[in-house]
């Protein structure tokens, strides 16, 4: 299979507004007839949706939730990056486009990151238009802050709930257009499959969930915008319900994945407190602003401190470890996610963790209080200010800035950040490996598209903070609107698309199928048991850390507990009605699949970048190596019918405009 | 898991939105003062599937109070006994050993149950649907977000208003059944900001126009919305579409 990524010619900064130039339109009339079903309302979802119903498109939205403003993007929180420049601190679209390449260490495509570098202004444009109440300073306009992974203050922020702010205008929009009548809302639904004829996507099978109802639903395309598949690992950060089951039944159907492996470990979450534990909360990267990651210099220090003998605000700053800051001169505690997270496992397994279980770090915001504190008391003309009212207006400050967090903090630990450093430790969070996807946002598919953190296109090996919520917005908002007309040009003589056709009545039988086998065989398990086997295998074996041997033993692992489960799994009740259980197992049974190609992937590549991590491959002092010789390439996996014996296609990695060299942030 | 509780759950079950439900008694042991309250449920509908019952239905996604999904009616109050959150932000420790506890899914005649605690508030979409928004179209060709500068005292009452999560908690928590917090934090946000200002008056009309059709109940200064908000928003929100509302009526668009 030939791996066509449809990159423009000519000059990087030409190569958007060029193919926009060239790019085939339809006409108003001919867009009535065209039916467009996207699948998931998140960012990327929501703003297709909207976006294309406005065009004239017919559009069918479908959520599993109840609502569409409940997708997860709802719950980011630290902020969204555009190459605005507010702050005059030297940023610019070239610098976005260098971090994020950078930052994905040399493993994502040049054109599509320059075009998400240059589509980022807009999207606050856009936002502002439309209401979102980002953050302002006192002479009324937006206020910034920084992330990892950047030497620049391009961060536009809502307190802690950014992403939230974001979906609901997305969610405005959707609205309006499903007011209109031009967006169809198909609630409480999700996709089984994805119907293909003569080669094209031409439709979905869906399960109403209130019902059980198997529905059909014909389009002249359809964009999967469901998020990514963090939950493969049981404990993430990401909604209960998130899924691959969408992406995963495309694979299935001929849809390639791509680099499955490169998932992201977030390091600030809070940490696993015990077996009930259904999902891990993360502490904003925002956070790493202000607050200052250590752990105590000495062994016998930690382990008075885990012991309880100890509380960490006694410890003295002569023996407290501020290793991001030590290790990391430049950059500090804002290095990028796969840095910070894997510089806090080597202190954890080193022996220096603080928490009973011995996985957790400090994240200090003393110093910030102080800091701020004197600030706002110069601002008041408090010159005499005791220290007393000095950490009292810091803490004010403070609590404008993260509020929300520490609150959230407070409620999950019974701890108060504000009064004692907060643990941490690394969790489950983002994948940037996802559906593969040319220049248009399609994938090997014709007329089956993948937006936002399904796909698999900007991150390469790491993802920025604040990086997600601009792609997802970018891609629905203004790319994929510009893009489908390309292909959809040629099917304004097809008509209205049948769903009586023998592909969708195939498809169909396919998802009943599945279902009644989960209830025709008589197990004794629930679905979570071994969806929680699952997640251990991942994480142990694929997670921070990787290596040969504990990725061949992973993958045999997954293959018994594929075994066990189809043959053991219970799904009580019936497939009519809501049956949330039989949700899960649809769900857990792709997640299996999945796990298993992850292992694979992570095995067939034998080097360390960003958030993949082979053990085999670092230097000296433990930074990732990459050999970018053999593996400069996109690890694009074919479905040929057994999950253990994929084939792999590599799509070779070109870099004209940015010299590839090994990352450094000290 | 030692020196756990042990509890008391009265849960409403009701097969589906025709059939009718009761209260139906679990016994539950060792349960960890750490568990979310979600959690919780979780071992109780574990424990269910092995004995080969039906699980308690019920909605949850995030699981970290923002997606708003989560809807449980926790001894007479909704999202539970604590304040400004979720119930899946409420944990165990917040019990003790021995409770028995009431669980309910919001009661409202906008709110139909679904199953067990699940209900459906597809109504407050309809609500967004009528005017929950700003017309502009997604071009990004709209002008500079810095062009017009909003105080920050707006822009941040706007955003307290913006952080409702649309849970319906209020609807759950009011004697009249009214939705005026969650339709009011909607009004406010963009009757607080520059960019809502063409279609304010339309906005707020055809918004309390859906909210009466979707059968809520009216607004007679109970303050229990307020108080039982996860987000608190404040009770002023309505006050102020009372104001938009008002003014609209008085001076129509001609």
């Amino acid at each position: 299979m030939e791996l066509n990524s449809k990159i423009p010619d000519g000059p990087l900064d030409q190569k958007w507004t060029k193919y926009k130039n060239t790019a085939r339109l339809v006409n108003p009339a001919n867009k009535r007839n065209i039916d467009v079903i996207v699948v998931g309302t998140g960012l990327a979802g929501a703003s297709a949706a909207a976006s294309l119903a406005e065009m004239g498109y017919k559009v069918k939205a479908l959520c599993f939730q109840d609502s569409p403003r409940r997708a997860h993007s709802i719950a980011a929180q630290g902020g969204i990056n555009a190459a605005k420049n507010y702050m005059n601190d030297g940023d610019s679209t070239y610098r976005l486009f260098y971090d994020t390449i950078k930052g994905g260490d040399y493993r994502a495509r040049e054109a599509n990151v320059y075009r998400l570098a240059e589509v980022s202004a807009n999207i606050i444009d856009q936002c502002v238009a439309q209401g979102v109440p980002f953050a302002r300073e006192y002479g009324g306009l937006l206020d910034n802050r920084s992330f990892g992974g950047t030497q620049v203050s391009r961060t536009f922020y809502a307190k802690g709930q950014t992403g939230q702010q974001l979906l609901l205008g997305a969610y405005s929009a959707l609205s309006r257009q499903i007011g209109k009548g031009n967006v169809t809302l198909l609630n409480r639904h999700e996709m089984l499959d994805v119907v293909i004829v003569d080669g094209k996507a031409r439709g979905i099978i869906a399960r109403n969930l209130v019902t059980g109802e198997i529905e059909r639903h014909g389009a002249h395309a359809v964009a999967l915008c469901t998020g990514g598949y963090g939950n493969v690992f049981f404990l993430s950060t990401n909604a209960m319900g998130s899924n691959v089951t969408a992406a995963w039944r495309a694979h299935k159907r001929g849809a390639l994945m791509a680099n499955p492996c490169f998932t992201q470990i977030h390091p600030t979450c809070i940490p696993v407190s015990g077996d009930h534990q259904s999902k891990l909360t993360l502490m904003s990267e925002s956070l790493r602003n202000d607050g200052r990651i250590w752990v105590p210099k000495f062994k016998e220090d930690a382990e008075a401190i885990r012991a309880k003998k100890l509380k960490p605000t006694d410890l003295p700053e002569e023996r407290r470890d501020y290793y991001l800051e030590r290790r990391y001169p430049a950059f500090g505690n804002l290095v990028p996610r796969d840095v910070a997270s894997r510089a806090a496992k080597e202190r954890c397994d080193a022996g220096f963790g603080v928490n009973a279980t011995g996985e957790a770090v400090y994240l200090d915001f003393s110093s910030a209080i102080e800091r701020y504190g004197r600030q706002r008391a110069t601002v008041k003309g408090m010159h005499n200010a005791s220290i007393e009212e000095i950490i009292a207006l810091g803490k004010k400050v403070v609590e404008e800035k993260y509020g929300n967090l520490f609150q959230m903090y407070e409620q999950i630990v019974a701890e108060n950040p504000y009064e004692t450093p907060m643990m941490i430790y690394p969790a489950v969070h983002y994948t940037m490996g996802g559906l593969w996807v040319d220049y248009e946002l399609m994938t090997n598919i014709p007329g089956l598209y993948a937006c936002g953190e399904a796909n698999f296109s900007d991150h390469g090996a790491n993802r920025l903070g604040a990086s997600a919520l601009m792609q997802g917005l970018a891609d629905g908002y203004f790319v994929l609107p510009y893009t489908i007309g390309n292909y959809l040009a040629d099917e304004i003589r097809t008509g209205k698309i049948s769903t009586d056709t023998p592909e969708f009545k195939e498809a169909e039988e396919r998802v009943v199928q599945q279902i009644k086998g989960f209830f025709s065989n008589n197990g004794t398990q629930p679905v979570d048991f071994y969806h929680k086997r699952l997640g251990k295998i991942i994480w142990d074996y694929c997670g921070m850390a990787r290596n040969e041997e504990g990725l061949k033993f992973a993958i045999s692992e997954v293959q018994k507990i594929r075994q066990e489960f189809y043959a053991n799994v219970r799904v009580p009740g019936s497939p009519n009605g809501m049956n949330p259980e039989l949700e899960k197992a649809c769900r857990v049974a792709d997640f299996i699949d999945l796990g298993e190609l992850m292992c694979l992937d992570a095995l067939s590549r034998n080097e360390s970048c960003g958030g993949h991590f082979r053990e085999e491959f670092q230097t000296e002092d433990g930074e990732a190596l990459r050999q970018d010789d053999t593996y400069n390439y996109v690890a694009a996996w074919e479905f040929t019918g057994n999950p253990s014996a994929p084939n792999l296609h590599k799509e070779a990695l070109v870099y004209e405009n940015i010299k590839v060299q090994s990352r450094s942030y000290k | 898991m030692e020196n756990g509780m042990n509890l008391t759950l009265k849960v409403w079950r009701q097969a589906n939105a025709e059939s009718a439900g009761q209260m139906t008694e679990y016994k539950l042991g060792n349960v960890s003062p750490d568990m979310s309250f979600l959690e919780m449920m979780d071992v109780l509908n574990d424990q269910l599937i092995r004995k080969g019952e039906d699980p308690v239905a019920f909605d949850h996604d995030c699981r970290e109070g923002i997606c708003g999904m989560c809807s449980m009616f926790i001894n007479g109050e909704a999202h539970g006994p604590n304040r400004g959150v979720t119930t899946c932000q409420l944990h165990m420790r917040s019990f003790k050993d021995g409770d028995t506890i009431y669980i309910e899914p919001w009661r409202s005649a906008g709110f139909p149950v679904i199953k067990d605690l699940m209900v459906d508030r597809a109504a407050f979409d309809r609500i967004q649907q009528a005017g929950g928004f700003i017309s502009v179209n997604t071009s990004g060709r709209t002008m500079d977000a810095n062009a017009i500068p909003v105080p920050k005292a707006d822009a941040d009452k706007a955003f307290d208003a913006a952080t409702c999560i649309g849970c319906g908690a209020c609807v759950a928590t009011c004697p009249n059944g009214s939705a005026m917090l969650f339709v009011g934090a909607k009004v406010s946000q963009f009757a607080l900001l520059p960019q809502g200002q063409p279609e304010r008056k339309e906005r707020v009309l055809n918004m309390v126009k859906q909210m009466d059709e979707e059968g809520f109940g009216n607004c007679s200064n109970i303050g229990a919305c307020e108080v039982q908000c996860p987000k608190t928003i404040s009770i002023e929100n309505i006050a102020r579409m009372n104001r938009e509302y008002l003014s609209a009526t008085l001076k129509p668009e001609n």
